[in-house]
């Protein structure tokens, strides 16, 4: 099957990156050392870089639309906005901020009931106008990002460097704290996930093909909604917002498989997300010194795909 | 059969369809006609719960729609809308596959298969059942729609102006097809229609809406019929009888 020779090619590339990550001039002297910094940081890659590649391809199908991330919907400006919020309300030195557990399980409760009345105010409308849900999304993500800056210039300026860490996305100040939460989390959802690709499949064909096919289609979108929030929440809180990486590595996998199956779409994303994410680090720690966040580079390189997906859908 | 009371959908203030009773009668073809805005498509999409209604009842073999179960609904009813746009790239028999999803929930099994290759071939796709529907042209896309409805089996078929963008050959070869779909198969055919020609040659019985209301609903010859069209289209109509066909002029 040619499907899966792609997939065990992009497995193959993805262990080769990690492996070479984990143990480029590693010795008998360092090694603990290394080890312990460095596992880590893979393991949140692969986190973060799942829960993107997932996040991103759900939304897509669910909107029907390839040029898409969570990120129009201002989920991680929202993340932000809470993160803020909990500071300049209860202070640096409340349980809320300190325990990174309970920060974590707060934010992402928030998230969720924000996507369900997101999902009631847009998704419900009869006319399911997907240019309004930009609008509304893009409105919302400003407007959270205002509120957030404004609390910030108030705050006292310690605490505020709180804030600033998680701004930014690095996989050099990873939440370690919260790495075993976050993956209990994405496998769980991902399990839960699975008894839908097929459904996804059909969601794929356009609201009106999926309700012939017997698809309780409000019903789905609803659950996948709550499920692509949880998983914003997880790479947000691990490493900051990653804006241009879902929309690349999903388009990358549908160009890749030229298939609409999910079973194969979901893990082939998810795959080329964490061989972009390992490659990246790769090179911003040995060619470049960390001198600059990856997120810099995905952000290059994923505007130019972006301006180039749009030029290609203009054409048709 | 189907049976729809008072059936009321609103947009704003504005009645689109307006306190709508009708019926669907099994074994026959039944052409939904009349202006454009007329809620000839809503009333259709309403049926096939494609919209929610504001009021009123649908009743498919005198079940409620609300209190069927939506997978079982889909191997009762199915429906074409008259704009077909995909996001994703399908060749043929992917499309007609889908067919079967209330069925097997995406597993082909080998009786699924079977279906698959009999809608494709009643529909005569066979030799390009493997291209990408971006590479047919629109009577050929047309046809594997039509094939994926012919697959999913349902009793009840809904379609929305089946022949729009069509040219007389493909539309004359669809109609056909729908013709032997009732005939031969036993399926309930409702569509929604623009010519009224088509509507009269291959209907059995029309139902004539303006306004969001029924002005004359009944069996093809009654309907066909001078005055009652000139009512609905507010035009001129000429009725000639060519080979046992009522041939409407209205040029």
């Amino acid at each position: 099957m040619k499907i899966r020779r792609k997939i065990g090619f992009l497995t193959i590339l993805s262990i080769i990156l990690i492996v070479l990550f984990i143990f480029i001039g590693l010795n008998s002297s360092n090694f603990e050392y290394f080890l312990y910094r460095r596992v880590p940081k893979v393991i949140a890659i692969i986190l973060t870089g799942g829960a993107i590649a997932f996040s991103s391809m759900i939304f897509q199908t669910i909107t029907n639309n390839r040029i898409l991330t969570p990120s129009v919907l201002g989920l991680d400006s929202l993340y932000m906005f809470i993160q803020t919020f909990v500071v300049f309300a209860l202070g640096s030195k409340n349980l809320a901020v300190i325990n990174s557990n309970l920060n974590f399980i707060i934010s992402i409760g928030l998230m969720i009931i924000f996507s369900a009345l997101l999902y009631t105010f847009l998704f419900k409308r009869e006319e399911n106008n997907i240019f309004f849900l930009l609008l509304v999304g893009l409105i919302l993500g400003t407007f959270f990002q205002s509120l957030s800056s404004f609390m910030q210039m108030l705050i006292d300026p310690n605490e505020f460097s709180l804030i600033q860490d998680k701004m930014f996305a690095s996989f050099n100040n990873i939440n370690t704290n919260i790495l075993i939460l976050s993956s209990i989390i994405i496998l769980s959802m991902l399990i839960y996930t699975h008894k839908y690709t097929k459904v996804l499949d059909t969601i794929s064909l356009g609201k009106e093909h999926a309700i012939n096919l017997g698809v309780d289609y409000d019903n789905v979108v609803r659950k996948m909604l709550v499920i692509v929030a949880i998983l914003v929440s997880v790479s947000t809180a691990l490493v900051g917002p990653i804006t241009f990486l879902g929309l690349l590595v999903v388009n990358l996998a549908r160009e890749f498989l030229n298939t609409y199956k999910h079973k194969y779409l979901i893990i082939t994303s998810i795959l080329i997300s964490i061989v972009a994410l390992m490659g990246g680090q790769l090179i911003i720690e040995r060619i470049f010194n960390f001198s600059m966040p990856i997120s810099v580079i995905i952000n290059f390189i994923g505007g130019f795909y972006f301006i180039y997906l749009l030029l290609k859908e203009n054409k048709v | 059969m189907i049976e729809v009371k008072n059936l009321i959908k609103q947009y704003g203030n504005k009645s689109v369809v307006d306190n709508v009773s009708t019926q669907i009668t099994n074994g026959k073809i039944t052409s939904f006609i009349g202006p454009n805005g007329a809620g000839k498509s809503t009333l259709l999409s309403m049926i096939s719960r494609l919209i929610p209604k504001n009021n009123g009842e649908i009743f498919i073999d005198g079940k409620e729609l609300v209190q069927w179960n939506n997978t079982d609904l889909a191997k009762k009813i199915s429906i074409l809308k008259q704009s077909n746009h995909i996001n994703i790239r399908l060749t043929i028999r992917e499309l007609v596959s889908f067919g079967r999803f209330p069925y097997c929930q995406g597993n082909l099994t080998k009786e699924d298969i079977r279906y698959v290759d009999e809608a494709i071939s009643y529909m005569k796709l066979k030799d390009i059942e493997h291209k990408y529907l971006d590479q047919l042209s629109g009577g050929q896309r047309q046809r594997a729609y039509i094939a994926m409805i012919i697959a999913q089996n349902t009793e009840y078929i809904l379609l929305d102006e089946p022949l729009n963008n069509l040219d007389m050959k493909h539309s004359v070869q669809i109609m056909k097809i729908l013709r032997s779909l009732v005939d031969d198969l036993g399926k309930t055919v409702a569509i929604v229609i623009h010519d009224i020609n088509f509507a009269s040659c291959y209907s059995d019985y029309i139902v004539a809406l303006k306004d969001g209301k029924i002005i004359k609903e009944g069996n093809t010859n009654e309907i066909i019929n001078k005055k009652v069209l000139e009512s609905i289209y507010d035009i001129d109509f000429t009725i000639e009888d060519i080979e046992n066909n009522k041939i409407c002029v209205y040029f």
